[in-house]
């Protein structure tokens, strides 16, 4: 288990609690998502060490940070993180190009993996090296907090939030940034979250946590598409699919993505792109109608074959929650408990999933 | 000459005096205002008000206290003579020690007013950028405190200009080695030389107002203090 993050906490506030027994994947990017309150950043704060659980077991990748049972508690900034805040926190004495040297001149010059002139070019800051913080806007603030934080090498990216304090489309200028440190940088992240979008679009695994505890750790296509968590519920439900660029139509410019796990494709709009080129796109349930036919004459460009799985009451009265199997890949429906009784559905039924609409999300 | 030299020995020991003081209270002042600034200990309170105290009380107490602490029958003064030192009543080493106590509440407020407005989360990010405490400390407190500490220095060294209980109660009015400029106005008054008494009470008139305009003018040090 040496190329693992594992974190165990206790936590004992006056007026709140954490409990976690986290076993998570020593590389990608693993979400915390949970609502306010549930504990997320606390978590956060402890791996960090900047609050001290009343019991814990922290190791990195086989580097013990905390075991409380030996004793052993390493402080703060004894330990190889970088942690990016939610508000940028800059130090405002500093210019952004003695913001990003700041904890780069502190690390063994031995132990520099990333250049002051590689993490301002990643994420897009070369030309603002010379300004002062309050010369920024928050977007630019927050892509040089991040550029700071790598440039100390660390073997542990911790975001808590980076994106809450900004705006819609502040937040649209910085998802590419993050997306290529997950693309181009070998370093494990710890993603603090409440937005399932951006959850969606960086997440490998998945912790969802409520009131101090997990409920829930896997990667993130299973634990998205599982019907016994309340993420299956809202609105917003949907799973998460990595498939990878197996064509490519010129004529109607549509891009053909082969699921994980079989030959199954759909198609989507799209530029032209390179053969094998990983895309991951999320399906909402509420877009996925059942069919027992394969309809051909129909607008819908991509129906799957699929097997039920099972079913859950969703939110309300009227609707029904279906998870599907299409050749290994979770599916979810969200249909009406008319349609489902007039389908007769039940597991191990085959049928056919429409896919009113796909998100590519990178 | 409007000044004599008595006038000069007076102003030059009291400038003496001041940066002394200036300079002993910013050392000492940083740690207590550090401390009341990030402490949750129930000895705030407590502390906060001794450092406090010279603002209310008039300063022949503090004097009074003072003469008895460091004099012949007192702890400090039984302590000084028993490793040689004598006495600190009526030298400048006493008047330093009254003006440091004096003048403290000048310097340890804006500095405290300027480490809570840090608040911890620079601190927290010096961390996770492998700062220790103390590379910390000079890196990124000291500097984001800037404004608090250039009003803690200018308002200490005015307010220690300007004392003359505590002067007159501990360091008697002995030329050239605790006569200040308040004392000396006081005796050019007492001996009726009122020319001699405007020049220096004018120049100390000036010389208050140009600090309090230098500080007043500069919104950096001004919201620090307030």
């Amino acid at each position: 288990m040496s190329s693992s993050i594992e974190v165990r906490l206790n936590v004992d506030f006056p007026e709140f609690a954490v409990n976690v027994d986290l076993s998570l994947p020593g590389r990608g990017v693993t979400a915390l998502y949970g609502h306010s309150g549930s504990g997320k950043t606390t978590c956060l704060r402890c791996i960090a060490g900047l609050e001290k659980a009343s019991s814990g077991f922290i190791a990195i990748n086989g580097e013990v940070w905390q075991d409380s049972a030996n004793g052993i508690f390493v402080a703060p900034h004894k330990r190889s993180l970088g942690y990016v805040f939610q508000e940028a926190s800059l130090f405002a004495h500093l210019t952004v190009r003695g913001n990003l040297e700041f904890g780069f001149k502190r690390i063994a010059a031995g132990e520099r993996r990333v250049n002051l002139e590689q993490a301002a070019a990643l994420l897009g800051i070369d030309h603002l090296l010379s300004r002062q913080p309050d010369k920024l806007s928050g977007g630019e603030r927050q892509r040089v907090g991040i550029a700071r934080a790598l440039l100390t090498s660390p073997r542990l990216l911790l975001l808590d939030e980076p994106l809450a304090a900004l705006d819609a489309q502040r937040k649209g200028e910085i998802l590419p940034y993050l997306e290529r440190l997950h693309d181009e940088l070998d370093i494990p992240m710890l993603y603090v979250s409440h937005s399932q979008d951006e959850v969606a679009r960086l997440a490998d695994h998945l912790v969802l946590l409520s009131g101090g505890k997990a409920l829930a750790s896997g990667p993130i296509g299973e634990t998205l598409a599982r019907l016994d968590l309340p993420l299956a519920m809202g609105d917003d439900a949907g799973v998460v699919i990595e498939g990878s660029v197996s064509a490519y139509d010129d004529a109607y410019q549509l891009v053909t993505v082969r699921l994980p796990y079989s030959e199954l494709t759909i198609r989507v709009a799209h530029a032209p792109l390179g053969m094998e080129t990983p895309l991951r796109f999320k399906v909402q349930a509420r877009d996925v109608s059942l069919s027992l036919r394969a309809d051909d004459q129909s607008s819908i460009l991509n129906r799957l074959p699929v097997t039920v799985t099972s079913e859950v009451p969703a939110d309300n009265a009227a609707h029904v929650l279906v998870r599907l199997d299409a050749a290994g890949t979770p599916l979810l429906a969200r249909i009406t408990r008319y349609s489902r009784d007039q389908l007769q559905l039940h597991p191990g039924q085959q049928l056919w999933a429409q896919i009113k609409s796909v998100a590519l999300l990178a | 000459m409007p000044l004599g030299s008595a006038d000069l020995a007076a102003i030059w020991l009291t400038l003496k005096l001041a940066s002394l003081t200036t300079v002993i209270l910013l050392i000492v002042g940083t740690p207590i205002a550090l401390w009341l600034a990030h402490t949750r200990s129930w000895l705030k309170g407590p502390v906060g008000a001794v450092v406090a105290l010279p603002l209310v009380l008039p300063p022949t107490v503090i004097g009074f206290y003072l003469l008895l602490f460091l004099g012949p029958n007192g702890a400090i003064g039984q302590f000084t003579q028993s490793i040689g030192l004598g006495t600190l009543t009526f030298s400048f080493s006493g008047l330093v020690i009254g003006s440091v106590l004096y003048s403290m509440p000048f310097v340890v407020q804006p500095l405290q007013n300027a480490f809570v407005a840090i608040g911890p989360r620079p601190l927290e990010v010096a961390a996770t950028l492998r700062a220790n405490p103390w590379d910390t400390f000079f890196a990124v407190v000291l500097p984001l405190a800037r404004p608090g500490l250039i009003t803690g220095a200018i308002l200490g060294f005015a307010h220690t200009v300007g004392e003359f209980g505590v002067v007159l109660m501990i360091g008697g009015n002995i030329p050239e080695k605790t006569r200040v400029v308040s004392t000396q106005i006081y005796n050019h008054v007492e001996s009726m030389e009122y020319v001699q008494a405007h020049w220096l009470a004018g120049s100390m008139l000036v010389f208050s107002f140009l600090v309090l305009l230098a500080l007043y003018s500069s919104g950096k040090t001004k919201s620090a203090w307030s």
